[in-house]
């Protein structure tokens, strides 16, 4: 397929990965994002790189340590992560993990508070342990989505900003072209990796794609002193601290939303960063006394069962649909990876992604998301 | 799972996670100024209940982060001592006894930090709230209507030497000298001539300062002949047709500043007057309508129903007066003066070039491929962003929140990208719009129903079992442990 034209329809990190791969096989990428790369979800996370969970998990430890590199851009990639148990049941639930973790031959360590303290010197004398996972990390979301979009550009790819794909024409079961307000793109293939407007976009196609979204929020603090592993999770919340030294965590109840043709409208915080706030000062409280000094929000769309939906179409069939319902950061240099194997040859070389079908969801309830209540508050 | 369940996800927002509202008030209003007072007792009189809110005195540390108003290191330490401050500030502003006296609930030293209501993408609030804080803990307070009197902050200017004690703004010093008696500068030299900087003039005079001269970029002074005529009687000399190249000084900051005339002024506090801009933080955050009005200072507030401004907050006075284009002559002029490695952004030490650049921080490599990146190559993509160009520089990340960067960054892209400033879109702003240490947001008082809500992320059970463990007897383990009643 080196030489035809893909056209990829959003500019996240999952799409933006995917175009990096096809252009590095020699493919004419071209990705259509309808404002700036990265400034949804993609843009809007924790940056952890940990997911064992996935299938793809393999190759995204394989890929983060050499990213650098191979995008010619900084990531911020760091190594290794540690989560820290602050009440009974939360210590109880992470040495389960963490057994889990040694039985699957991930490299483990249980440690004592004096242990987590020598690793994180923010965390206080009020938590019970940690686990240190001696694989995984984490990187700068933002940095690394523009890495992405600049060595895709390095390559002979096309980034085209401010574009809101309005639909598709087709011919012979394939999509022949992707058409914004002002263009026409002809392709031979086609990846849909646009978040939460995936199914708004397929239903144009006539392809039910089930997904729900939602709002998530974090919060930063000013920097704080450097610590040896800036990985640290626990007491429920999820974050790092960055390579500049600030605390970014989020974590706590989402809220669903309806997402429409045009996608988020906007993306408000609310006064959950309180709550953020005071669970972060559990568990780092010697960082308590640090300011907070902004709070975001971002929409995240999740799957029946929150796994991702990377398929290839049957119909039309010269269409990849990539969903990583609300984990794609940490798994994007593999999931690029994923997406170009099934574009360019029908089949993932490197994973068993068959659980990723979207035929998984055939005998999905039409109401599914009101039946189990991931709806927006009426 | 099952595909198809019926239930409730108990890790969603709901009713009981909210946080409660500590109280409730017809009109809040924030800002204790002359327009918010007036708008107090307007609001009292008409039968409303009021809470008036003021944030200074404004802490020392704030204040040392030059949060709100651009301080430069130039308080006495008198301000690190909150309740003579707090005595001081009270006696500076007499309508304030006028407001009590009338009804009105009054809190100083208090910030309001965000302000938070349904809309698009967020419907779970029970009602619309502000987020208050002073010196001991944050709260949420509920309203029927906000007038928002946060008046105007400082528009900051970099040149060689900007980043040292003594270099502030007009608004900073005024406050300082006239309500919390705490400068701690002697001899003043004034950048600008319109009437901020006449003004800052005349109160410094006033207040028993030197005034080493003012410095106006354009061919004559800008401000109003009278207040120009009141300087001149003063023996005050105006500059004109020249900036300042350089500020040189020693451990405790400023000691001279040098003209793009060669000339070299003595002082220890160099004032920036060349502007000031609407304090619109908490209308942005909300997401509220705003327009650019160069006559008015900015973005101004367009104003709604339920949430109003005024004073300086909802604009600068109009008289005909562009201050966008005459900050723009102003930025211009100091960077073709400056080398690049001037620092734009104090709290990250981003330089002109690295800005210019799209640069990363010095902590990161710069491999061939990043080098060869520049705003030129980033606006084949699209038009500048600041929010993006953040991002990747750090410019405005930092403590102060953009509050001394965010201004020239904005002009800095206009003129880099051959633009007019209003193309440049707003960076945006975000909640808590003050620095808030994390003990003091947190709700220490939160619902249980919270804590039985809260989870890492979805909490959707099969989200993260180990592939391999799938059709295992390990992956009901996983729920066993992990997910125990999380869906009822």
């Amino acid at each position: 397929m080196s030489g035809s034209e893909v056209v990829i329809v959003g500019g996240g990190v999952t799409g933006l990965s995917a175009g990096w791969w096809l252009a590095r096989s020699g493919v004419k990428v071209t990705v259509l994002d309808k404002f700036i790369v990265g400034w949804e979800a993609s843009g809007r996370n924790g940056g952890g790189a940990s997911h064992y969970s996935s299938p793809l998990f393999d190759e995204e430890q394989r890929l983060w340590p050499q990213m650098d590199e191979l995008l010619g851009y900084p990531t911020e990639h760091q190594k290794g992560r540690i989560l820290i148990a602050m009440t009974e049941r939360q210590w109880e639930q992470y040495r389960f993990v963490a057994a889990r973790h040694q039985r699957l031959g991930h490299p483990v360590e249980v440690l004592d508070v004096k242990q987590v303290q020598e690793a994180v010197p923010l965390a206080g004398d009020n938590c019970l342990g940690g686990v240190h996972y001696k694989f995984g990390g984490h990187a700068n979301p933002q940095r690394s989505v523009q890495a992405y979009a600049w060595a895709l550009q390095d390559l002979g790819g096309r980034i085209v900003q401010h574009s809101p794909v309005t639909g598709f024409e087709t011919a012979g079961g394939k999509v022949t072209a992707v058409k914004t307000a002002s263009a026409t793109y002809g392709c031979d293939a086609v990846v849909v990796a646009a978040g939460p407007q995936i199914p708004q976009l397929m239903k144009q196609l006539g392809v039910t794609i089930p997904l729900a979204a939602a709002r998530a929020e974090m919060i930063i603090t000013e920097p704080a002193p450097m610590m040896p592993l800036g990985g640290v999770d626990g007491h429920k919340l999820y974050g790092r601290q960055t390579m500049r030294g600030n605390l970014a965590y989020g974590g706590g109840p989402h809220e669903w939303i309806d997402v429409d043709e045009a996608g988020p409208a906007a993306r408000p915080s609310t006064p959950l960063a309180r709550n953020l706030a005071r669970r972060l000062a559990e568990l780092l409280p010697k960082a308590a006394h640090l300011n907070v000094i902004r709070s975001w929000a971002g929409v995240i769309e999740n799957s029946p069962d929150g796994r991702p939906i990377i398929d290839r179409l049957t119909s039309p069939d010269n269409v990849v649909v990539a969903s990583m319902s609300s984990v794609g950061f940490g798994l994007s240099p593999a999931s690029g990876h994923a997406i170009r194997d099934l574009v360019m040859d029908g089949k993932c070389s490197f994973a068993d992604i068959d659980i990723l079908k979207l035929s998984r969801f055939a005998g999905l309830a039409d109401d599914w998301r009101e039946q189990r209540g991931w709806m927006p508050i009426a | 799972m099952e595909l198809n369940f019926t239930g409730t996800d108990v890790c969603a927002v709901s009713t009981d996670t909210r946080s409660a509202v500590e109280a409730r008030y017809d009109v809040v209003v924030v800002g204790a100024g002359p327009s918010g007072v007036a708008a107090a007792i307007e609001a009292k009189g008409a039968g409303a209940s009021v809470l008036l809110i003021d944030e200074n005195p404004v802490s020392g540390a704030l204040m040392g982060n030059d949060v709100p108003l651009y301080f430069g290191g130039r308080m006495t330490a008198a301000t690190q001592h909150s309740e003579r401050m707090l005595e001081t500030v009270f006696m500076s502003m007499p309508a304030l006894e006028e407001a009590l006296e009338a009804g009105v609930e009054l809190l100083l030293g208090t910030t309001a930090w965000g302000v938070y209501r349904n809309g698009p993408g967020m419907q779970s609030l029970p009602e619309q709230v502000v987020g208050l804080a002073d010196a001991e803990r944050s709260w949420l307070v509920g309203f029927g209507r906000i007038v928002l009197a946060t008046g105007a902050r400082d528009l900051a200017l970099a040149f060689p030497g900007w980043n040292q004690p003594g270099v502030m703004g007009a608004g900073a010093l005024q406050m300082l000298l006239t309500r919390y008696d705490a400068f701690a500068g002697h001899r003043v030299l004034i950048l600008g001539s319109h009437d901020l900087a006449l003004e800052t003039a005349l109160i410094a005079i006033g207040n028993g300062l030197q005034v080493a001269g003012l410095v106006e970029v354009r061919a004559a002074p800008q401000g109003s002949a009278d207040l120009v005529a009141k300087l001149a009687a003063a023996g005050i000399a105006i500059h004109c047709g020249a900036a300042i190249s350089s500020a040189s000084g020693g451990i405790d900051g400023i000691e001279a500043a040098v003209l793009t005339t060669g000339e070299t002024i003595a002082c220890d506090t160099i004032c920036v007057a060349v502007g000031l801009i609407p304090s619109i933080e908490l209308v942005d955050a909300m997401h509220g309508p705003r327009e650019l009005d160069g006559n008015r200072g900015g973005y101004v507030p367009r104003g709604e129903e339920l949430v109003s401004a005024v004073g300086l907050c909802a604009g600068l006075a109009d008289s005909g007066f562009d201050h966008i284009a005459y900050r723009m002559d102003w930025v211009r002029a100091l960077a073709e003066v400056s080398a690049p490695d001037t620092i734009i952004c104090q709290c990250e030490d981003v330089t002109r070039a690295d800005l210019i650049g799209v640069q990363p921080p010095n902590y990161l490599t710069r491999p061939p491929a990043m080098c060869a990146r520049s705003l030129e190559t980033l606006l084949d993509d699209g038009p500048a962003n600041p929010d993006q160009i953040k991002r990747l520089t750090r410019a405005g990340m930092g403590v102060c929140q953009g509050r001394r960067c965010r201004d020239q960054v904005a002009m800095l892209l206009a003129i880099e990208s051959g633009q007019p400033f209003g193309t440049i879109p707003l960076a945006s702003h975000r909640a808590p719009v003050r620095p808030l240490p994390m003990k003091i947001l947190a709700d220490w008082q939160e619902p249980a129903e919270m804590e039985a809500a809260w989870d890492v992320w979805f909490g959707i059970p099969t989200q993260w079992v180990p592939v391999e463990d799938i059709g295992t007897p390990h992956e009901d383990e996983h729920r066993a442990m992990l997910y125990t009643g999380m869906y009822e």
